[in-house]
């Protein structure tokens, strides 16, 4: 049992070296409770901190499928005008970006798994902490400073050790969220610069689309003249409106012939 | 016996299993000393496995000490010694 013997030690005699006590043991119950609630505080504040990061890898990650869908369909685009050089730059950089979006899809695993363990840590130091609250508050009660101190040793050594490996969970998470947040800032910096050509960069546009936007444009002056030579030669359209027009005079006229009949033959 | 694994909580152990659960920490330790990462990797996994299958696991609100303690599950060999190392087995 030596490695596991060896660290339950080390536990024991960290969780000794924390322990502040005070002349009179009840006290050190009230001071170690209060010790106990900071670090559910701590905990429940790193869970946080873990969802946080998390989501922020999952808002890259958007960004960069983002992306990646605009160079298809650019790719598709060029192809479709015949510029099989435009599509193969399009799609070289989409692959670039395949590489990024599995790694941050690593990351946000990672970050979840943590968000996961945090969260049960305080479930279970919840519990824990409740459960000495309860022990606490029975000895104080019960008996006397010199009768106290035995029962407080057991209700201590639990909870001491479940602080120092929540503790260390605590840790242990943050090491791994400072981590990967560096690793998120330098991807935030990239899609600044514009060397993923970040959707939020569309009126600058990159270089595949103002050469499509080119070639479009073209066509579309192509296709606006096409339009407006048609039109020109369509004049006979208007006029065919006209028959239906010349109905409506005559029954205008027929209107007050009737009239001026019905006033004849009023007396 | 009581058996904490960082980070996942504590199980109760009955006696018949140590002489296996000995068996994995031994090799667990040796790894550990080896710097032998595949090894370590391999006896943590097993003995971890070894007391999650036999131990009944402790309610959250007890407040037991444990006799043992384990390293968490992705403890890396690195980690664990300097957890060895840390002020541990430094007397006082």
């Amino acid at each position: 049992m030596s490695l596991m013997k060896r660290i339950s030690l080390i536990f024991r005699a960290k969780a000794d070296k924390a322990l502040d006590r005070a002349e009179d043991p009840r006290e050190t119950l009230d001071y170690s409770y209060k010790r106990q609630l900071e670090l559910l505080t701590k905990v429940r504040r790193g869970v946080a901190d873990v969802a946080t990061s998390r989501k922020r890898v999952e808002l890259q990650a958007a960004q960069l499928h983002q992306q990646s869908d605009k160079l298809t369909q650019q790719a598709q685009k060029a192809l479709s005008m015949g510029r099989e050089d435009l599509a193969r730059e399009a799609l070289t950089r989409k692959s670039a970006l395949t590489g990024q979006m599995s790694d941050l899809e690593q990351q946000r695993a990672q970050l979840q798994g943590e968000e996961e363990k945090l969260t049960l840590a305080s479930q279970r130091l919840q519990a824990k902490v409740e459960s000495f609250r309860t022990q606490k508050e029975t000895i104080k009660a019960k008996y006397t400073a010199a009768e106290a101190q035995t029962r407080i040793n057991e209700a201590f050594s639990g909870i001491s050790e479940e602080m120092g490996d929540v503790g260390m969970a605590v840790q242990r998470a943050e090491d791994k969220t400072a981590q990967m947040q560096a690793r998120a800032g330098a991807i935030d910096e990239l899609i600044a610069s514009g060397a993923l050509d970040d959707a939020s960069s569309l009126n600058r546009g990159d270089d595949i689309s103002r050469e499509l936007e080119a070639m479009s444009s073209q066509s579309d002056v192509e296709s606006e003249l096409a339009a407006l030579k048609a039109g020109v030669s369509g004049p006979a359209g208007g006029q065919a409106l006209e028959p239906g027009d010349s109905a409506s005079p005559a029954e205008v006229e027929a209107a007050p012939v009737q009239d001026r009949k019905e006033q004849e033959d009023r007396p | 016996m009581i058996v904490r694994i960082l980070g996942e909580g504590q199980w109760e152990v009955a006696d018949t299993h140590l002489g296996a659960l000995n068996h994995l920490d031994e090799q667990l330790e040796a790894a550990v000393e080896a710097g032998d990462h595949e090894t370590f990797s391999e006896s943590l996994h097993e003995l971890l496995v070894a007391i999650r299958t036999t131990g009944d696991r402790l309610p959250d609100d007890s407040l037991l000490d444990s006799d043992l303690i384990l390293p968490p599950t992705d403890a890396t060999l690195e980690e664990v010694r300097e957890l060895l190392g840390d002020d541990g087995l430094i007397p006082g």
